[in-house]
């Protein structure tokens, strides 16, 4: 946290009520983005929206809900969680048995208000087990939440009742109760509830970090032990961030169940709660919209590059692995770190060394992916009888000419990338300096 | 009374394969304050170095090389990784671990396949050592014992009679003192960190065949390893060792009990029925049950008594 001795110098200055006003404008722009998105590959000879466009986005879209609402665990109130998706599942086990309910007549709710449900229950578990866990930090709390992640993750292969076992619990979210007179029979109508949904979900949680409690995560976080001195109670932050958590996780949920209509234990297992982790931290956890850039990437490379490629989860654990080392404040911070140099106007010193750095760091990039694609086929690709093509010209990866090349140039790429690397490196500090000694 | 004998041998060396696993961790989290997640990773590849050891030279020359180059993977994990990442805070250093763990894990995947590979049991060990009402007890576990035992008795010899085990321990509970007395702290850390991946990696080479060498053997023990550390309390070998025992007991027990809740309250609980969910979760026998008890021992320990059963300091 700042100190409060700093002179506050950002706040005279004449760029920052622009930036604030133009923030809502662009909030709405996304939105309009994004819900033209699906037209843009609109099949006009068949009438027909591109279905794997429509399930990407809408994956999307609980996925940015869920990596949000983790944020304000990991970069809000700086706690790791290990076993978030326990809220999300939940939510989705609730709504599944909702729409069941509201199909056979028993629970008058329309389809559009499911998700308060499905946020409600996760709130409801929130509140349990943020009773629990509320009262650690630190590593403690994260071991905490992994123990009831683990917990419910593997109850819920062994209750049927309400689990459903390893087969899950499934349901028809056409339950003829709307409040627009929709079907919601075509993915695209269930686009646009996830869209609205999660407008809505990022509005609440952007709001609620400008309350008083957001801002006591904040300090919590920062300095627990000043926090305390000045009369707030941590453990009751702590436990009501990670309650409201819950629920917005558990409104993610619901879109999960009421989009495929079955919810399995995949929904709480631990490898969606390890994906929260790596969405939000490459995104960004220091700022409000790093998550959307992590689930949107993550997503994408999720159902883009895995078609093309077995092993994309190593790219996503290496792309982890530098953000930690490298930026830890994920993509999100490098974008907000060019924000002063920009309004400077010298945006356009930066531009040739990008440049510069982008051809070894392409060769690197080319070296290593054809590494370890060549890695790959070897084991499992020749298992499944593939062979490598590029370009449409079949690779034997079992001559030297292949290794060659893909090493050379992760050798020579990465030897030079480390010395325009030393040169950009100088120039920011340069340009940085230059720009302090102006503002003072 | 036969079940309550074999069970016991079975779940004493788990337990102590579960120990060779946690000691290292334990060292690890104390003295760094990391809770490296890539310490199961660690032992797959272990089993895997192992496998392709015992494939191409012999499985003795395994229980040499795969712990070596699992400590060479350690020590390479600390300097070039967490030593960058320190500066970051702890959270970063735990998150670097918990990157990596996915990296070794597909890594794993991809050089030796999805499915598993058929590391067995060396010929010389393969025959039962003794039978008991029947039933028969392999010399192999006995051998896990005894390289658990001699490794217990190593640990213990290197911590309390060489100067470097002396350090070690007094970085456990005072680790800024250490440093201000001049002692090289960061290659202390390498050395604990490298010992501890020794230690995942010799678990690896005896656990691999006794247990199934494949790519999710990683993801299923690290968890019960995190819960045995916390569970013993940090800084506490002692307590690391007697969580590793209870933990390993309690898996191997919930396999042959076949009572539920329901069966041992009686009548008393008859009117729920079982076409519930709280009938169901009491007429679940303990055999099924098994795997959720090691979770519910962590939260509970973490719920009363943060420092575990032994420990010195909070988690």
């Amino acid at each position: 946290m700042m100190d409060a001795t700093v002179p506050p110098t950002e706040i005279t200055g004449k760029t920052a009520p622009v930036r604030s006003s133009r923030q809502p404008l662009l909030w709405i722009v996304l939105v309009v983005m994004a819900a033209g998105l699906p037209w843009l590959f609109y099949d006009f000879n068949t009438g027909r929206h591109s279905g794997f466009l429509l399930t990407m986005l809408s994956q999307m879209g609980m996925m940015i809900i869920f990596s949000l609402s983790y944020n304000m665990l990991m970069g809000q109130a700086g706690l790791l969680s290990f076993g978030h998706a326990v809220f999300f599942g939940l939510g989705g086990y609730c709504t599944i048995h909702f729409l069941n309910a509201a199909e056979k007549g028993v629970l008058p709710v329309p389809i559009e208000l499911m998700p308060i449900l499905g946020g409600l229950s996760g709130l409801g578990f929130g509140i349990v087990f943020g009773y629990m866990a509320a009262k650690q930090r630190a590593t403690a709390f994260a071991m905490i939440t992994m123990g009831i992640g683990e917990l419910i993750a593997t109850a819920a292969i062994m209750f049927h009742h309400f689990f459903g076992g390893e087969g899950g619990v499934s349901a028809n979210r056409m339950i003829e109760k709307s409040l627009f007179g929709l079907s919601y029979s075509s993915s695209v109508q269930v686009f646009y509830l996830i869209l609205a949904w999660t407008a809505i979900s990022s509005l609440g949680m952007l709001f609620l970090t400008k309350t008083p409690l957001g801002v006591m995560a904040n300090a919590t976080r920062d300095n627990f032990e000043r926090a305390q001195f000045m009369g707030y109670d941590p453990r009751r932050v702590r436990f009501l961030q990670f309650a409201l958590s819950g629920m917005f996780a558990g409104i993610g949920g619901a879109l999960y169940a009421i989009t495929y209509e079955i919810v399995t234990f995949d929904a709480v297992a631990g490898a969606l709660s390890a994906n929260a982790v790596l969405m939000t931290y490459i995104g960004g956890s220091t700022i409000f919209y790093g998550p959307i850039l992590g689930a949107s990437l993550i997503t994408l490379l999720q159902s883009g590059l895995s078609l093309l490629s077995n092993s994309w989860l190593i790219y996503v654990g290496v792309l982890f692995i530098g953000m930690v080392t490298f930026a830890p404040s994920g993509i999100a911070g490098i974008i907000e770190a060019h924000g002063p140099i920009s309004r400077a106007g010298r945006l356009g010193q930066l531009i040739v060394p990008y440049l510069r750095m982008s051809i070894p760091g392409l060769a690197v990039l080319l070296g290593f992916v054809g590494l370890v694609e060549l890695l790959s086929f070897l084991t499992i690709g020749q298992a499944q009888g593939k062979s490598l093509a590029l370009f449409g010209k079949k690779i034997d990866i079992k001559t030297s000419t292949p290794w060659t090349i893909t090493i050379a140039l992760l050798i020579i790429g990465g030897a030079w990338l480390r010395f325009e690397i030393r040169r950009f490196a100088r120039l920011w500090e340069d340009v940085s300096a230059d720009l302090k000694q102006r503002s003072v | 009374m036969e079940i309550m004998v074999v069970s016991l041998l079975n779940g004493f060396v788990y337990g102590m394969l579960l120990f060779m696993l946690a000691s290292g961790l334990t060292l690890i989290f104390s003295m760094m304050g990391v809770l490296n997640f890539a310490h199961a990773g660690i032992y797959m590849i272990g089993a895997y170095v192992a496998f392709e050891c015992s494939r191409w030279i012999g499985f003795w020359s395994a229980l040499i090389i795969a712990p070596l180059v699992c400590a060479a993977i350690g020590a390479a994990i600390e300097i070039y990784g967490l030593r960058r990442t320190h500066h970051n805070g702890h959270i970063a250093e735990l998150l670097f671990t918990f990157g990596l763990f996915f990296i070794v894990e597909r890594g794993v995947q991809m050089v030796w396949g999805m499915l598993p590979v058929p590391y067995r049991v060396p010929m010389a060990l393969d025959f039962p050592l003794f039978s008991l009402y029947g039933i028969n007890f392999p010399a192999y576990r006995a051998f896990m014992l005894l390289v658990a035992a001699i490794m217990l008795l190593a640990i213990w010899l290197m911590l309390t009679r060489t100067r470097i085990g002396l350090i070690i321990q007094a970085s456990l509970t005072h680790p800024e003192m250490v440093s201000s007395l001049g002692h090289n702290v960061p290659r202390v850390f390498t050395i604990v960190f490298a010992g501890g991946c020794y230690l995942a990696g010799l678990a690896g080479v005896i656990g691999g065949n006794y247990q199934v060498t494949e790519p999710s053997m990683a993801a299923s023990l690290g968890p019960i390893v995190f819960v045995v550390v916390v569970f013993g309390g940090l800084g506490s070998l002692a307590g690391c060792f007697v969580a590793s025992i209870i933990v390993g007991m309690l898996q191997t027990f919930a396999v042959v009990v076949d009572s539920s809740l329901a069966s041992l309250l009686g009548s008393s609980v008859a009117w729920i029925g079982t076409n519930n969910l709280l009938g169901e979760i009491l007429a679940v026998p303990m055999s099924r049950i098994g795997p959720l008890l090691p979770y519910a021992m962590m939260v509970i320990m973490l719920l009363f008594r943060p420092r575990g059963l032994m420990g010195t300091r909070d988690t």
